[in-house]
């Protein structure tokens, strides 16, 4: 499930390309969705109606009605912000710490250099979704436990990466210029090295997020991630999975979202100019 | 190579003391008073009074300063001792033994069907880059990818298990209980595989070399024997190390939604029993499971393709 070392683009080029475009699109069609829902239809998600079991799209919630009679429009709403807004708090605090630390080895070297790549290679070497149950039992509240858990998965992948390009550029003629001129570290990290590191660090992100919103549901879907009655997309499957027989339309909201998500996120990581 | 093997023990060092601290942090971590959740565990929630943790408190030291049980909780580890589970009672290492048997058959089965899928689908999408089934393979892999394993698994269920009712949904024991849990596994493995496949396929098939054996006469099954299969070689078993963690992530889910008695099931349990032991040595077991399998890599790459660099890969 983790992104892979090989999907990240050794040369990266500007300008986003058709199939990126069409990720971007969908993404924006899901987060629209997600975040209009509770305007055009208010509704508590946690709220029952026995008298709607299971029933089929109407005015106030155009998605149909879950085993206990909760609004589905508002919950499946309610569960991408929620997995949404923990992957893109885990992308961008792991992209930090993940990037920090990969100019700080590649730009120090030495013992430096190769304790940080131990390091990185040690947490590599721990499965992600272990990491998150571990963190999971450790801090009590579960959003916050995704977040701390995701974090140390995802940011051994823009720390390689950082590294690894940082690296390079460093030994650069325009660097080694930028330096004996008398430039600080500010500068050349923003005229030299960022440049270079954020399209990478884009497919990066993309991927983290699909890695996260796949981890959150995954965790769901065994139980052992969000706890009922929060809407989340794993447990809105697992909880409508025995109702399949009499409302196929109510397992099938969530997967669709789900999977719409993963592939908008899929395109903008993998949609490169080869 | 000597060097690359140090490093991987290193490595592996680091990563016992890593899954030390985690698993420390977690049994200090625990709400309330240890002893009386585990004596609850242990003999039922109506049984247990303030005797029966006093007498759980003795047996597992658990009275003593943190930095103290650190110490001893981590030489522990190193002497690969991991204590008893504090649930079931049983030696923490049979446990493990148990079920790391149904997670490997499973594991086994699933990687073999992605080999047998991936690869040979990469290599003839890469012969021919730019063509149909090139085109065709990167559709289904892109749309492949972005369907979670657990979600694989569950339109599994519902199409071949419900639907058609060919294959039962979930159990352990009989051939036919194999067929969905390894598929599932293996699709999601093959979409990752084939596109590797296929991009070093790719850059071997446009190299001068390679037009070179065309030009002078070889077959296009020669050409691929002679040329193509050891240069895709390493691409390949590098991949290999990697895919173990996707292998261990997709265990784990998979065994808890087919009922699998495997090592996964059992993680997912101990995490939610809050079981230490249990929990630390399936994590220390998956992550020396990683860097061993990672340095066979390493071994496995320098044989293939002798020509020196034998960095680190991963």
């Amino acid at each position: 499930m983790s992104a892979l070392a090989t999907d990240i683009p050794v040369v990266a080029r500007s300008g986003w390309t058709r199939t990126q475009w069409a990720g971007a699109g969908l993404l924006a069609l899901i987060l629209g969705f997600a975040i209009l829902a509770p305007m055009l239809f208010p509704a508590d998600p946690l709220r029952q109606n026995l008298r709607n079991i299971l029933g089929t799209g109407d005015a106030a919630s155009p998605l149909g009605y879950d085993h206990l009679g909760r609004l589905l429009t508002a919950r499946l709403a309610a569960a991408l912000r929620l997995s949404v807004l923990i992957s893109a708090a885990a992308v961008v605090t792991s992209a930090i710490l993940g990037v920090a630390v990969g100019v700080l080895a590649a730009w120090r070297g030495g013992w430096v250099d190769r304790l940080f790549a131990l390091l990185a290679d040690s947490f590599l070497a721990l499965p992600g979704l272990l990491m998150v149950l571990i963190i999971s039992a450790i801090v009590p509240t579960t959003p916050l436990a995704f977040w701390i858990g995701l974090t140390l998965v995802l940011w051994i992948e823009y720390f390689r990466l950082t590294r690894a390009t940082v690296r390079r550029l460093i030994a650069a003629p325009g660097v080694q210029a930028s330096r004996l001129l008398g430039f600080g570290p500010v500068y050349i990290f923003r005229r030299h090295l960022w440049p270079e590191l954020a399209p990478m660090l884009l497919t990066v992100a993309a991927f983290g997020a699909a890695t996260a919103i796949m981890m959150i549901a995954a965790l769901g879907f065994v139980s052992v991630g969000m706890r009922p009655p929060t809407p989340e997309l794993g447990l809105m499957m697992v909880e409508l999975l025995p109702y399949y027989r009499e409302a196929p339309h109510a397992l099938v909201a969530p997967v669709i979202a789900t999977f719409l998500t993963l592939l908008g996120l899929n395109l903008i990581a993998g949609g490169r100019r080869a | 190579m000597i060097r690359a093997l140090g490093y991987r023990a290193v490595q592996a060092v680091m990563v016992a003391l890593l899954v030390g601290v985690l698993t420390f942090l977690m049994m200090q971590a625990l709400p309330g008073d240890m002893a009386f959740r585990i004596a609850a565990g242990r003999y039922g929630y109506d049984a247990v009074n303030a005797q029966a943790a006093e007498a759980v408190r003795q047996e597992l030291g658990l009275d003593q300063p943190a930095i103290n049980a650190f110490g001893a909780w981590f030489m522990d580890l190193l002497r690969l001792d991991f204590g008893t589970s504090v649930i079931s009672g049983a030696p923490v290492i049979d446990e493990i033994r148990h079920q790391l048997g149904a997670s490997l058959q499973l594991a086994g089965a699933a990687l073999a069907l992605s080999l047998l899928i991936g690869p040979p689908v990469g290599v003839l999408a890469g012969l021919r880059a730019g063509g149909g089934l090139d085109r065709g393979l990167l559709l289904v892999s892109t749309a492949l990818r972005s369907v979670p394993q657990f979600l694989m698994g569950l339109i599994l269920i519902v199409l071949v298990s419900i639907h058609l009712g060919w294959l039962p949904a979930a159990g352990y024991g009989k051939p036919a209980h194999f067929i969905l849990p390894a598929l599932t596994l293996a699709l999601g493995l093959a979409a990752v595989s084939a596109r590797i496949t296929r991009d070093a396929m790719a850059g071997v098939a446009a190299s001068p070399f390679y037009a070179f054996g065309r030009w002078k006469g070889l077959s296009e099954p020669q050409l691929f024997r002679r040329h193509g299969l050891r240069n895709i070689g390493v691409a390949l078993v590098t991949f290999l190390g990697l895919q173990f963690a996707m292998l261990v992530e997709g265990v784990v889910v998979i065994e808890a939604i087919f009922g699998w008695p495997g090592i996964g099931h059992a993680l997912v349990h101990a995490i939610f029993g809050r079981d230490v032991p249990m929990v630390q040595g399936t994590a220390l077991l998956l992550g020396l499971g990683f860097v061993v399998l990672n340095a066979l890599v390493d071994l496995a790459a320098h044989w293939i393709d002798p020509r020196g660099n034998t960095e680190v890969r991963t």
